[in-house]
């Protein structure tokens, strides 16, 4: 046998599945440690193959090699087997348990069946120690960030003795800060001789990390080509399969009358904590406003507190003068607020009610829905083809389930709906959260109208770039507070850091600057 | 996949095999299905026996037939008619009270010369049915309902409880008497009438703290045994059940008790408890002649002597009701002696037994 | 419309025929090791079942309960709420029933809809009780109803055995003849089996059942929480109050069931010793009815159908109970378990769509 310098080559891997072609004859070749990035939109079969790889799938046809073996990976065991370790995008972790029972779990250091925690715990510091992985075994996973908990899975495919190393959207749920330290992390294994393959459709970071890059499209490779001879535009391009226009067009424009007005909003968290403490600002018609910050600092309960979704206990909301404070959901959205809310699973749609149902999910009490307490479905149907023409929807039409479409598409459904209110105040939340970048241009466009047609928007995220390219005033917001207001034309992300971890110095120098 | 082809054509192979064994099991033996249902014991010579071509039914309330009590001893005593003349013989268990009516339109449909109900639930179902089909007979144990075509059977249940009752009363050393009865209705009032009276003639303080306890059902083992604890705790050395299979939790406690040294005895009720629950803890039991009952009034349709229309109270002078000789193994001569001599004297009518 | 295109597919209807024939594969095999004869215990249910006007008849009584308490359970399912205390509020809805009919007497026209309203209340009250607990204090459903099936059988048995008791019995007193809803005419001309209206009120219950929950605004909302909760807060329902709602129409149907088995079975009430288990059937109607109508008038029909012409094949093929059971239990137990069946199909389906591989049906 030959030491091959190929870690794992992939050769015309065919995947079918019931009216669709996820992998096209793909080659793929990941070289001894060198960091490769698998970049495509969401649904192009970036998992599909990555899934044949993990034993997960079986590929119709094709030949998988591993280390210049030709193998058939059968199953998760089969993989862990060749030194396969796979860091899944949703982690898999046993809440209550610690740190370092969820690494050993499955392999445990045992003694006549007890579990000998002191030596779990000291393999598990080696490994963190060796390749920098800061964590405490003892910790319990419900207790760390959601950026300790990858790398408990991490480390949980190193205590395996994995060697090839698949990331699956590693920063679609970590903050900018955790994000910077999970790119030390991959350099460092890839130091380490560990071989990785990064699934992303995140441009930045494949330029940022990767090594090689291959792109695919429609479960078909486009290219393969060394980062140093590309760059974002032109990935995107590879990617999407036309010309990405990254900057959206945004006038300046000046804002009208003061559409919604929040003073000094108090409410009482799970502890004695108030999670709003005492918070204030304003949102005009035609503006956007950012708000900015940590997840975690009360963004989410700001939302809920002016839909009406949970009371507060202080303070007052105001929509066009009037008083909505404590309003039921419904009150609030008849008084003209839109909601495209956080988590579109959780809150956006039924997912198993039809497409059309969705349609009429905050508006089915309206008499043009139907009298005498019946629904008129023509009528339902009628809107919901209207907004899926309109707003581009696309999947199996209007009766099919929800639950069907991809997230591009149901969060396009859920725009429609919220915008077909003609509402006075639009609040986004996290609105291209996990979506490619042809639907994130989409998204914005659509916020950027509704904006130029003289809404208000209350835009919150946490991409620091979706808040530049779309607000007109960005606020940030630390323990239920605002900081204070950062100028949207002289971008710093030093000092935005800095607010967003509670610095009032910096707060106070951003003022001046303004 | 190949494996899970495999697989389903061995199961479906398998399966094919057993049924066609099943049909041509269907031909030569269909006629096994005449006799009792229990095909342990079909004979076959009862089913293909030309001397009689009589079909006997009987329908058993929720208790079942394996209910240690009255719908089994009624069971036995059709066995006993199907071995001893041949008469074919087959029963139905009701799963509720609704089931009661088709079961026994069941036997009426297939002209069954006869059908018994076992118990009082089926009094409201036995009234209709035999109204409806006035040229079928049928036979009631346990109520009265006044139809030509229905032989009712009572018993003097008090008469045999307040034997029983001479019994424990004479026996007991802590002077603590329990009874456990099924649900709180006329017949098993009267077996605690008769209990408590039978202890008051000998015993009179034991009579006056005896302990009462209706469990609501009579086919809860588990409410048997809670009732027997309490009773056991309180230091009731005696328990007589009236509870059907309620009871078989009393016996169950009272063993768990004996195991442990404790000197306490169950008396049982409708047939000789003993036999099941060994001589250990059965001191004795009130048994009701529903076998024989039951035996008599089918021999007599076979004979042509049926009467119908009338309602029998067998009590101690029919030998409907009494103590089975397997007493003598746990209760004295002197005992017994005292029993003997109550009940002539209420066969006599020197002593009239309450009813409740 | 959507449902009903989903009822009618193709692997909808081919998972229960192939479960119900493994089931009665399986009951004739432990038939067989028991020395008894599968194919003459088969025909015997059927003739049981068929046999006569009179069986027809009564195996529709049988299956009447079974529908209602299966809409209520499938209907609380639809609304994400189990509820597992259908016997309970089936328990009221006769105590309902018996009240109205022992102690008053009015013309029929009255009487009769009289005690069934009120029967159908006392089911929707007793089963709103434990949506409120559920609303306002986060008590779990199931364990409430289930305590409060208990409540309900004392209950009843007390009010019955203290208030409209017939002397000297464990019964109430026969219930007025204008209050009882006996088809008389359709009795007589079979066989005097005991014929109702509630069986057809049973399957209006069926159409009122889609019609409320796929036609309604109400519908919609109870949907919505019971598919998402979250959502539906989003939305702008009143979560709490929908839940309310649901369990008392859920309880009205599990009531009404009970209502009918005093006014059209028995026109009285006994002290029960326990409960006749109607609602926990409904359980399993509701389950292996997907907890759509349809499915549920199936599942009732197969399940009261089995245990009304279980009695047919102790007759007829001299089957013990216990095994006529086992049989029963084994088709049951392949109707519920999906999976198991698909399993068994598994094969054949993939072999069918190799053959057309545009369409393909493989696993995903």
């Amino acid at each position: 046998m030959v030491r091959s310098t190929t870690a794992v080559e992939l050769k015309g891997i065919t995947k079918r599945f019931p009216g669709l072609v996820a992998n096209d004859n793909i080659n793929f070749e990941l070289k001894k440690g060198e960091i490769h990035a698998l970049l495509g939109e969401n649904g192009a079969g970036k998992s599909t193959l990555m899934n044949i790889l993990f034993g997960l799938y079986q590929p119709d046809e094709g030949e998988i090699w591993v280390n210049g073996n030709k193998t058939v990976i059968d199953g998760a065991g089969k993989a862990i087997e060749l030194g396969i370790g796979m860091v899944h995008q949703h982690f898999k972790l046993v809440q209550p348990f610690t740190v370092a029972e969820n690494i050993v779990l499955g392999n445990e250091p045992s003694k006549v069946g007890f579990l000998k925690y002191r030596k779990a715990n000291q393999r598990v510091r080696d490994l963190s120690e060796r390749y920098g992985l800061k964590v405490d075994p003892q910790m319990r996973i419900k207790d760390i960030t959601v950026g300790m908990q990858q790398r408990v899975e991490i480390l949980k495919t190193l205590y395996r003795g994995a060697d090839i190393l698949i990331f699956d959207e590693p920063t679609a749920v970590l903050t900018v800060q955790e994000i910077e330290e999970l790119i030390e992390i991959l350099r460092s294994l890839s130091a380490e001789g560990k071989s990785i393959i990064l699934i992303t459709h995140k441009l930045k970071e494949v330029m940022a990390l990767a090594d090689t890059v291959t792109v695919i499209r429609r479960g078909k490779v486009i290219r393969t080509l060394p980062t140093s001879e590309t760059n974002e535009r032109h990935l995107a391009e590879l990617m999407v399969g036309r010309d990405v226009n990254f900057q959206v067009e945004k006038s300046k424009q000046e804002p009208g009358d003061v559409v919604l007005s929040v003073d000094s909003l108090q409410m009482k968290g799970e502890q004695s904590k108030n999670v709003l403490d005492g918070l204030g600002f304003e949102v005009r018609a035609g503006e956007i406003l950012g708000i900015a910050g940590v997840d975690g600092n009360g963004q989410s309960e700001l939302v809920y507190a002016i839909t009406g979704m949970r009371s507060v206990n202080g303070g007052s909301i105001k929509l066009n003068g009037k008083d909505i404070t404590n309003r039921t959901p419904r009150e609030v959205s008849v008084a003209g607020v839109s909601h495209i809310p956080e988590d579109r699973h959780k809150h956006g749609l039924v997912l198993d009610f039809t497409l059309s149902e969705n349609m009429i999910l905050g508006n089915y009490f309206d008499p043009q829905f139907g009298k005498n307490g019946f629904i008129d479905f023509k009528a339902m149907d009628v809107l919901a083809q209207q907004l899926v023409t309109e707003f581009d929807v696309r999947g199996s039409g209007i009766h099919a389930k929800a639950r069907s479409l991809s997230g591009g598409n149901q969060q396009k459904a859920i725009i429609a709906r919220e915008l077909w209110k003609n509402p006075d105040l639009l609040i986004a939340v996290q609105p291209t959260r996990g979506l490619d970048i042809g639907a994130i241009e989409y998204v914005h466009k659509r916020l950027v109208e509704a904006r130029n047609q003289g809404k208000a928007i209350l835009l919150v995220s946490f991409e620091l770039d979706e808040l530049y390219a779309l607000s007109d005033r960005i606020a940030v917001m630390y323990e239920g507070r605002i900081m204070g207001e950062v100028d949207v034309d002289n971008r710093d992300d030093q000092q935005l850091g800095l607010m967003m971890a509670g610095d009032a110095a910096a707060a106070a120098t951003a003022e001046g600057r303004k | 996949m190949k494996k899970q082809v495999g697989l389903m054509v061995m199961i479906i192979l398998a399966l094919t095999v057993v049924l066609s064994a099943c049909g041509s099991k269907n031909d030569n033996g269909a006629n096994n299905s005449n006799t009792g249902s229990n095909a342990g014991s079909a004979s076959p010579e009862t089913s293909e026996a030309p001397a009689s071509k009589l079909k006997i039914g009987m329908v058993t309330d929720v208790g079942g037939v394996n209910d240690k009590s009255f719908n089994q001893s009624a069971w036995e005593a059709l066995k006993k008619v199907t071995a001893d003349t041949g008469v074919a013989t087959k029963y139905l268990e009701s799963k509720g009270d609704a089931d009661m009516e088709p079961n026994l339109k069941a036997f009426v449909s297939e002209k069954y010369d006869m059908t018994w109900g076992i118990g009082f639930l089926f009094t409201d179902a036995m009234t209709k049915v035999a109204t409806e089909n006035p040229d079928s007979k049928f036979g009631l144990i346990d109520a009265a309902v006044e139809l030509p075509n229905v032989e009712s059977v009572a018993f003097a249940e008090n008469e045999g409880s307040y034997l029983v009752g001479v019994v424990a009363g004479l026996m007991t050393k802590t002077n603590k008497i329990g009874f456990v009865g099924g649900m709180e209705i006329p017949v098993i009032k009267k077996f605690e009438a008769g209990f408590k009276a039978g202890v008051a003639a000998v015993n009179p303080d034991a009579a006056k703290a005896m302990k009462i306890n209706y469990v609501g059902d009579f086919s809860k083992p588990d409410l048997g045994k809670q009732a027997a604890a309490t009773m056991y705790d309180a230091g009731v050395d005696i328990i007589f059940h009236a509870s059907g299979a309620s009871g078989n939790g009393v016996f169950n406690e009272a063993k768990s008790r004996k195991d442990a040294g404790k000197d306490v005895w169950v008396i049982g009720v409708d047939k000789d408890q003993s036999l099941e629950f060994g001589d250990a803890i059965t001191l004795t039991s009130m048994m009701k002649g529903v076998e024989a009952a039951v035996y008599k009034i089918s021999t007599d349709l076979i004979n042509g002597t049926w009467k119908g229309g009338q309602v029998v109270t067998l009590g101690l002078k029919d030998n409907g009701v009494g103590l089975p000789d397997t007493s003598t193994k746990n209760v004295p001569a002197d005992v017994l002696a005292k029993v003997e001599e109550y009940k002539q004297k209420i066969i006599s009518g020197e002593i009239t037994v309450p009813t409740e | 419309m959507n449902t009903m295109r989903k009822i009618f597919d193709k692997s909808s209807f081919l998972v229960p025929l192939v479960a119900i024939i493994l089931g009665l594969l399986c009951g004739a095999l432990a038939m067989y090791a028991g020395g008894y004869d599968p194919w003459l215990a088969y025909s015997s249910l059927l003739k049981k079942l068929f046999g006569s006007p009179y069986d027809i008849g009564e195996a529709i009584r049988a299956i009447t309960p079974l529908i209602f308490t299966g809409i209520a359970v499938a209907f609380a399912f639809r609304t994400g709420l189990f509820n597992i205390g259908a016997d309970g509020q089936f328990i009221m809805g006769m105590t309902g029933a018996t009240i109205v009919g022992v102690t008053l007497d009015l013309p029929w026209y009255i009487h009769a809809p009289l005690a069934i309203i009120v029967g159908g209340l006392f089911g929707g009250l007793w089963a709103a009780l434990a949506g409120y607990l559920k609303a306002a204090r986060g008590v779990n459903e199931v364990i409430s109803s289930i305590m409060l099936n208990w409540i309900a059988l004392f209950l009843s048995n007390y009010i019955v055995g203290t208030y409209l008791v017939l002397e000297g019995q464990q019964k109430s007193k026969p219930l007025h003849e204008s209050s009882l809803v006996t088809i008389k005419w359709l009795s007589e001309s079979m066989g005097n089996a005991r014929m109702h209206w509630g069986t057809l009120i049973a399957l209006l219950g069926l159409i009122v059942f889609y019609v409320v929950l796929w036609r309604t605004k109400k519908g919609y909302e109870l949907r919505a929480v019971g598919l998402n909760p979250n959502a539906a807060l989003y939305a702008g329902m009143n979560v709490n109050r929908t839940i309310i709602t649901s369990m008392f129409i859920s309880g009205v149907f599990a009531g009404l069931g009970g209502v009918f088995e005093i006014l059209g079975v028995f026109g009285y009430q006994t002290v029960m010793a326990s409960s006749w288990g109607y609602g926990f059937d409904g359980i399993a109607v509701a389950l292996l009815g997907g907890n759509t109508p349809i499915g549920v008038f199936l599942g009732a029909i197969l399940f009261g159908g089995l245990s009304y012409g279980s009695a047919g094949m102790s007759f007829g093929a001299d089957v013990p109970p216990e095994i006529v059971r086992i049989v029963i239990g084994s088709i049951i137990f392949f109707v519920a378990s999906h999976g198991l069946v698909k399993f068994f199909l598994k094969p054949f389906m993939a072999r069918r769509s190799g053959k057309s591989k545009s369409e393909g049906g493989g696993a995903r």
